[in-house]
């Protein structure tokens, strides 16, 4: 079975149309995030959040009354499924950094609900984090971030060549950005869970750059007299069912966890969608583009001097090991010696 | 065929292997069946967001750490100045790190140095105008100093806690200035007791009273000064029934003994039946006590616990070894202070910068949410690869359920803990993973396409795959081991289920999935014309 049986679609001729989606996406990401602000949860804001288990059922505007009184800025939300009667408050203040005052606000959100009459409760979980925390986890996740990108670069650039590693990484970027900005769309609050889902993304995304920049690589020594830009036309068709299907197959699995994986994973399986869909998307229309800015869309017959060991469309005449070895010294030449550039689509 | 044979026995072994390390202890677990301990101790453990348990992170205040040592600096240097007649107008800390003396008199200046001379090496000494020193602390000693006391007040924490008997706790330091430590103390419900254990100073200082008690600090003090070598402490507020007001106490500053002199603390009954520690000093503690003791009988000693006098019994004669803090305790305080008092002081103040609390019932929603997203995402991915690559698909069903037992093998043998983002990985593991199975089998299709013979395309795709895949693989690594660096607890849980799941992803996707295609080739001795992918 083929999804995608000779696929020949001239992705390159969108990827205007493309960079104008994913500004506008971007833009759009970026008004709101600077108008609205990120929402960041307690671990990033500081402050006191509960999950409050109450034996009968409760009203969100019970407990909103019952707590109105003491604190005005709270978040009450049901939490989870809805006939466990959980309800999630959060409140900004931690109390003082010192001592015992940190659960204060806990204490003080407990009496309140006593004495307004709601039945038993149970203190299923508490958070109390002082807001110091938050800062040094932004500065530890930014640094995070950054550093695995100039992991990711240096290693293509090593693997591939430099013009490959810009592309991946600015298609990584891209993916960073338009993620922040659904979540800003969705008011998905940024948790250290999000996070960890969204350094995940970068590392799917490179995954999804690298295999059809493998395959690029596989056909420039192939077709050398062939313009880069339909060598990377040709590399993304040919991997095309490749990369539908893997971003199928992990949008199943995540979809399965935003579905049923519980109200803790789902700001996480959130970021894992938009993070595999975009992923998937830059891999095709942004990253090979920026190989394209980057060196030129001409003949890439100066590779020539490499042995023509690989044809097209897995026509490889050797499959063994030994003649994959001299894949790197074959583009050297392409950088120096920049081709003319050609119409912008060809 | 005996290449095949050795591959094929080296997949089966690897599968025994890890399915009884990772899989069956839990399998046993849930259906109660019981299994030696050496497969127990190796059993993934759940972490506190599955398991509930208390979550504290604390700061270390390094500055109170500093501030002692250049207190005891400025009395030492009291006491030379005294004992060489040198008079000063005053001694003071200026911050923590440093302390001034001011209004040495020009005939004496020569005297103050060679007194001054005597103060330890870790101070830097800058005179100034008017018969002024500044003392400073050298910077390499503050960081020696601070690194000290964070690392005394990780192992006080570890012995209180492992006083407090809970099972499985994780204590470490951890921020950017090293300055925090995290504790997690799966299974404990009562935080507050856990707090307050954790977080008292429990210093012990035995001094001799000098006058007091008092119900006011003025009548305590000669010409409205403390008088030197002294200071004034309060009471806890003496007996019970004694409602007055709070008592001080003039005390000498240096103390008879202090809490490293303990040897043991335990909980007991004073004379009147009230509840209350008795103690035993160490050999050197008992030398000095005694000598203090034996020198001042008919006076009064403070037992004073973090800065409050507890009680001042009379000396009554020379005591030596054993000793007795009675005051105002009920019975679970003499049990949490004979704790404290046990474990050692606290070398610098903490204060509380986290605190989370996770009920076991939110644990267990956790745990059933995560299994049940799993079995439908693993059902999901294998009904999907069932339907698109047929015959095919099953090969890499079983390498992707394979990839899933090695992973929880390895999880179990590096003694990993299972979070509820480590869930998630588990989930992220098996869409990635199946995607080098995707890959494998599209490139078998354009091969085939390319009408080359079945044996020639698996062979050539797995081969010219396999680069491709160790690509992928670095790169999603890399990406990995940042994020281990960047997170704490559960997320490191999570980058490590990623990392274990794509090692184990490779030699799944390459090694088994190959090898069972040739184990089906194996079974035609005559060219295999079609391959149903």
């Amino acid at each position: 079975m083929h999804i995608f049986k000779n696929a020949d679609y001239n992705f390159l001729r969108w990827r205007w149309h493309a960079v104008g989606l994913s500004w506008a996406v971007i833009i759009a990401g970026l008004v709101v995030m600077y108008t609205k602000g990120i929402p960041r949860s307690i671990e990033f804001a500081g402050g006191t959040s509960t999950v409050i288990q109450f034996e009968k059922p409760v009203t969100i505007e019970q407990v909103r009354s019952a707590l109105d009184k003491s604190f005005k800025e709270s978040v009450i939300q049901s939490f989870g499924n809805t006939s466990q009667n959980q309800v999630l408050i959060r409140v900004p203040q931690s109390g003082a950094e010192t001592g015992d005052a940190l659960s204060q606000t806990k204490n003080a959100i407990t009496t309140s609900l006593q004495q307004a009459n709601l039945g038993k409760f149970d203190v299923v979980r508490t958070q109390i984090v002082s807001p110091t925390v938050g800062r040094e986890l932004t500065t530890k996740g930014t640094w995070a971030t950054v550093l695995s990108l100039a992991g990711i670069l240096l290693y293509i650039a090593f693997r591939y060549q430099m013009s490959f590693g810009v592309g991946a990484v600015v298609a990584t970027i891209h993916d960073l950005l338009v993620t922040l900005a659904f979540l800003a769309f969705f008011r998905y609050e940024l948790s250290l869970n999000v996070i960890a889902a969204i350094l995940t993304v970068t590392g799917y995304s490179t995954n999804d750059t690298i295999v059809i920049f493998d395959r690029v690589r596989e056909n420039l020594r192939g077709m050398r007299r062939d313009g880069l830009n339909h060598v990377i036309n040709v590399s993304i068709n040919q991997t095309l069912g490749r990369t539908v299907l893997t971003a199928g197959l992990t949008l199943l699995s995540v979809i399965a966890l935003f579905l049923f994986g519980g109200e803790v994973l789902r700001g996480f399986a959130f970021t894992m969608i938009v993070g595999v869909i975009t992923g998937t998307y830059s891999s095709v229309f942004v990253a090979a583009a920026i190989v394209t800015f980057w060196r030129g869309s001409g003949p890439t017959k100066a590779a020539a001097h490499a042995p023509a060991t690989a044809l097209p469309a897995g026509g490889q005449q050797q499959p063994s090991r030994a003649a994959q070895q001299p894949t790197r010294p074959v583009q050297q030449p392409t950088r120096k010696q920049k081709p003319q550039r050609k119409a912008k689509a060809s | 065929m005996t290449n095949l044979r050795w591959k094929l026995i080296t997949v089966i072994a690897v599968t025994v292997i890890f399915a009884a390390v990772g899989v069956y202890p839990i399998v046993a677990a849930r259906y109660g069946i019981t299994q030696p301990t050496w497969l127990t101790d190796k059993m993934i453990k759940l972490g506190l967001d599955l398991k509930g348990g208390v979550h504290l992170v604390l700061r270390v205040q390094t500055d109170d750490a500093l501030r002692i040592e250049s207190e005891g600096e400025m009395e030492r240097l009291r006491q030379t100045l005294q004992t060489a007649g040198v008079n000063v107008t005053g001694l003071s800390l200026v911050d923590p790190t440093a302390f001034k003396v001011e209004g040495i008199k020009p005939d004496q200046d020569g005297a103050f140095r060679n007194a001054a001379n005597e103060v330890s090496t870790n101070f830097e000494r800058d005179s100034g105008v008017n018969g002024t020193y500044t003392f400073t602390m050298k910077p390499n000693v503050q960081v020696s100093l601070r690194e000290e006391a964070v690392t005394q007040a990780r192992q006080t924490i570890e012995r209180r806690v492992n006083e407090l008997g809970v099972a499985e706790p994780s204590i470490a330091q951890q921020g950017q200035n090293n300055d925090q430590i995290l504790v997690q103390l799966p299974g404990v419900t009562d935080v507050n007791r856990a707090k307050e254990i954790i977080r008292s100073t429990g210093l012990l200082e035995l001094k001799i009273v000098e006058q007091g008690p008092s119900a006011s600090k003025d009548t305590l003090m000669v010409n409205g000064q403390v008088p030197d070598g002294m200071e004034i402490v309060p009471g806890t507020g003496g007996t019970p029934g004694d409602n007055g007001g709070t008592l001080y106490y003039l005390v000498r500053k240096a103390a008879a003994v202090t809490g490293r002199d303990l040897r043991s603390a335990r909980p007991s009954l004073d004379e009147n039946n009230r509840p209350a520690v008795s103690f035993t000093l160490s050999s050197e503690g008992a030398a000095k006590f005694g000598k203090v003791t034996g020198e001042n009988i008919g006076r009064d000693l403070a037992i004073i616990l973090d800065g409050k006098v507890q009680s001042a019994p009379r000396i009554d004669g020379r005591i030596t070894s054993d000793g007795r803090i009675s005051g105002s305790f009920t019975q679970e305080e003499v049990q949490n202070l004979s704790l404290i008092l046990r474990s050692g002081s606290l070398p610098a103040t903490l204060t509380y910068l986290e605190e989370q609390t996770i009920g076991p019932s939110l644990g267990a929603d956790s745990i059933r949410d995560g299994v049940l997203a799993s079995l439908v995402g693993l059902l999901l991915i294998i009904a999907a690869m069932l339907f698109y690559y047929r015959a095919s698909g099953v090969n890499a069903v079983v390498a992707l359920v394979l990839n899933l037992i090695i992973l929880l093998g390895l999880m179990a043998y590096a003694g990993a803990v299972m979070t509820l983002p480590g869930i998630a990985g588990f989930v992220l593991t098996m869409g990635i993973g199946v995607d080098s199975n995707v890959l494998i089998f599209e490139r078998i299709k354009e091969e085939l396409d390319a009408q080359r013979g079945v044996r020639a395309a698996i062979n050539s795709s797995f081969s010219r795959v396999f680069l491709t895949l160790l690509d992928t693989h670095i790169a999603a690594l890399i990406s990995a081991a940042f994020l281990f660096n960047f997170g704490t607890g559960p997320i490191r849980g999570f980058a490590l289920t990623l990392t274990i799941g794509l090692i184990s992803n490779l030699f799944t996707a390459t090694f088994v999935s190959k090898t069972l295609f040739e184990l089906v080739l194996s079974r035609h001795h005559r060219q295999v014309a079609t391959l149903s992918i």
